[in-house]
């Protein structure tokens, strides 16, 4: 029994591991999607439920407490949460992953200087974890605030922020080397005070239409923060299921970074879209006064219900104006009159991946209809009508025909090749990123003005009386 | 540098490895579903907590183990709101 228990546990956290790998895969594809996620939660129960056979746990009262509240706190998180709210969810999630791997390389690090002695790996991998941890944690927390309108999604930033940001890292340089040389707590907590403010400063520059690529990010030091906890207490479990997390969000912002045409480096040190760029700087520059057509509601339905393909270009716009379900209704109503109705996602439209394709699955659009960019952009020059909702930078031709634009060879769904274009859009004002659009001033263009969802639901009433 | 520490980056970095092969070619529809899904694995640091925080309350350890049961707390509200979260979401793809 002495040695049949330890493993016992070894063995089934091998089998949790499996679990977790064949969970992953399975989330992969869309048919398989759910019972992969089933699968690795059972994976989850199991290394939980034999974690408390291991020999060192006895606290049990307070241990099983813990466990239902954290629980308890996540299930009803999880059953209130708007669709819509998804993205802050996702990162608010993300940072207490980070908080309490950080927390675990911590206390770790306690135990053994309780105990007399830290062995130099241990007190290497206590400060990883504690770095990426709070990294995590921080990061998290200010891309959440972002996301919740709590602050200015604008890049935020200290006059010599690079500065800073260096010199603080030389001092959680300067401290690790001392806790080699004599390991202290006070040493180690304040390490860890600069790994969180070095993961406020990392996000507080980064403006939202960047999210996409910071909320992948996170995802990945999430799981490499358990990575390193695994490290710090030597638990293989813990190393292999963060590799496997941090792996998966590492390819996740890679195609970010690819839908953006930027490498992370820009993403993240750039402060993209801060108005350092010269926001509307090209458009001033063609010292021409620009005209744009204007449709209403009833020109626009008309366009939409005599067309015979119409394909929607969703953007930040549309959730923001929670308009996916009056934009399913129009497809709805065009279906009826036979117009063939699909939807083109660009992989950064919205505020994290797949953004738009949660939306308007809670719309109950089928995501047969969605198509990714490179399968709609060679059928926009046979489309009748484009409808953009509320995208601006991901629809813009610049990126393909200006080489001065700063969106210069971000690849964009070619809108400006259907018959038509209808861009429903509060003003005239430039997205994100401070560029004028082209695309608005074209002939084949109507502009649309309103609230994505108070102007695609007047699309939808005009669209029945036809 | 001790074993272990090597047998654990050996396992680290085949992990790593294999998980990049698991995930590619996700489609662009399960990107949210795939991040919220592995951010819920990534609360597997709760059986790191529940060690932490094993032992009885002592004079000593208070410290210790009252950061566990924070990080025990945190952990599994990642795990639970994470795994249920992503439920709902695919709950919602349909053909």
């Amino acid at each position: 029994m002495e040695t049949f228990l330890p493993s016992a546990i070894q063995l089934s956290y091998i089998v949790a591991t499996g679990l977790f790998f064949l969970g992953l895969k399975k989330l992969g594809s869309p048919a398989t999607a759910r019972s992969g996620n089933i699968w690795a939660s059972v994976g989850m129960v199991i290394a939980v439920v034999v974690t408390l056979l291991d020999r060192g746990v006895v606290n049990y009262p307070m241990i099983l407490g813990a466990i239902s509240l954290g629980s308890a706190i996540g299930f009803v998180a999880a059953k209130k949460v708007a669709m819509t709210e998804m993205p802050q969810m996702v990162g608010l999630l993300n940072g207490l992953g980070g908080a309490a791997s950080a927390l675990v390389a911590i206390s770790e690090f306690y135990r053994l200087l309780l105990e007399g002695s830290v062995p130099i790996p241990a007190t290497i991998t206590a400060i990883l974890g504690s770095l990426i941890g709070g990294i995590t944690f921080s990061g998290s927390f200010v891309a959440f605030a972002k996301l919740q309108g709590l602050i200015s999604g604008k890049p935020m930033s200290l006059p010599g922020q690079k500065i800073i940001n260096v010199l603080l890292f030389a001092l959680f340089i300067a401290g690790s080397v001392m806790l080699l040389i004599s390991p202290a707590s006070s040493t180690f907590l304040v390490i860890t005070g600069i790994s969180l403010i070095l993961g406020l400063f990392l996000v507080l520059p980064i403006g939202g239409g960047d999210m996409p690529v910071v909320i992948s990010l996170l995802n990945s030091l999430s799981g490499l923060a358990a990575s390193a906890a695994g490290f710090v207490v030597m638990n293989n479990m813990l190393i292999v299921a963060g590799a496997l997390v941090g792996a998966s969000g590492l390819i996740l912002t890679e195609i970010m970074c690819k839908g953006m045409n930027r490498t992370l480096t820009n993403v993240l040190f750039s402060a993209f879209g801060g108005g350092a760029t010269g926001s509307g700087g090209s458009a001033a520059g063609d010292g021409v006064e620009k005209s744009y057509r204007q449709v209403d509601a009833e020109t626009g339905a008309m366009m939409l219900g005599y067309a015979r393909s119409v394909v929607v270009v969703p953007g930040y716009g549309m959730a923001v104006a929670q308009a996916q379900h009056s934009v399913r209704e129009l497809a709805d109503q065009l279906a009826t009159r036979g117009v063939e109705v699909k939807y083109a996602i660009h992989p950064v439209a919205g505020r994290m991946p797949g953004h738009m394709n949660v939306l308007l699955a809670e719309a109950n659009v089928p995501y047969s209809q969605l198509y990714d960019m490179d399968d709609i952009n060679g059928e926009f020059d046979r489309t009748d009508v484009a409808l953009v909702i509320g995208a601006n930078d991901v629809v813009n031709p610049d990126a393909k025909e200006d080489a001065d634009s700063p969106i210069y060879g971000m690849p964009i769904l070619e809108v400006d090749k259907a018959k038509n274009t209808i861009v429903i859009k509060r003003s005239m004002k430039p997205g994100y990123a401070g560029i004028d659009n082209q695309l608005f001033y074209r002939d084949k263009t109507a502009m649309y003005f309103g609230n994505a969802k108070e102007a695609v639901a007047d699309l939808v009433s005009e669209v029945k009386q036809l | 540098m001790s074993e272990t520490l090597i047998a654990a980056l050996f396992v680290f970095v085949l992990a790593s490895f294999a998980g990049f092969e698991v995930i590619t070619k996700v489609p662009p529809t399960l990107h949210t579903p795939l991040m919220s899904g592995a951010n819920a694995i990534s609360g597997i640091a709760v059986i790191g907590a529940m060690v932490v925080a094993g032992p009885n309350l002592t004079h000593d350890n208070n410290f210790i183990v009252i950061m566990g049961l924070i990080a025990i707390t945190l952990a599994m509200v990642n795990v639970v709101g994470g795994f249920m979260v992503t439920d709902r979401m695919l709950q919602m793809f349909k053909k």
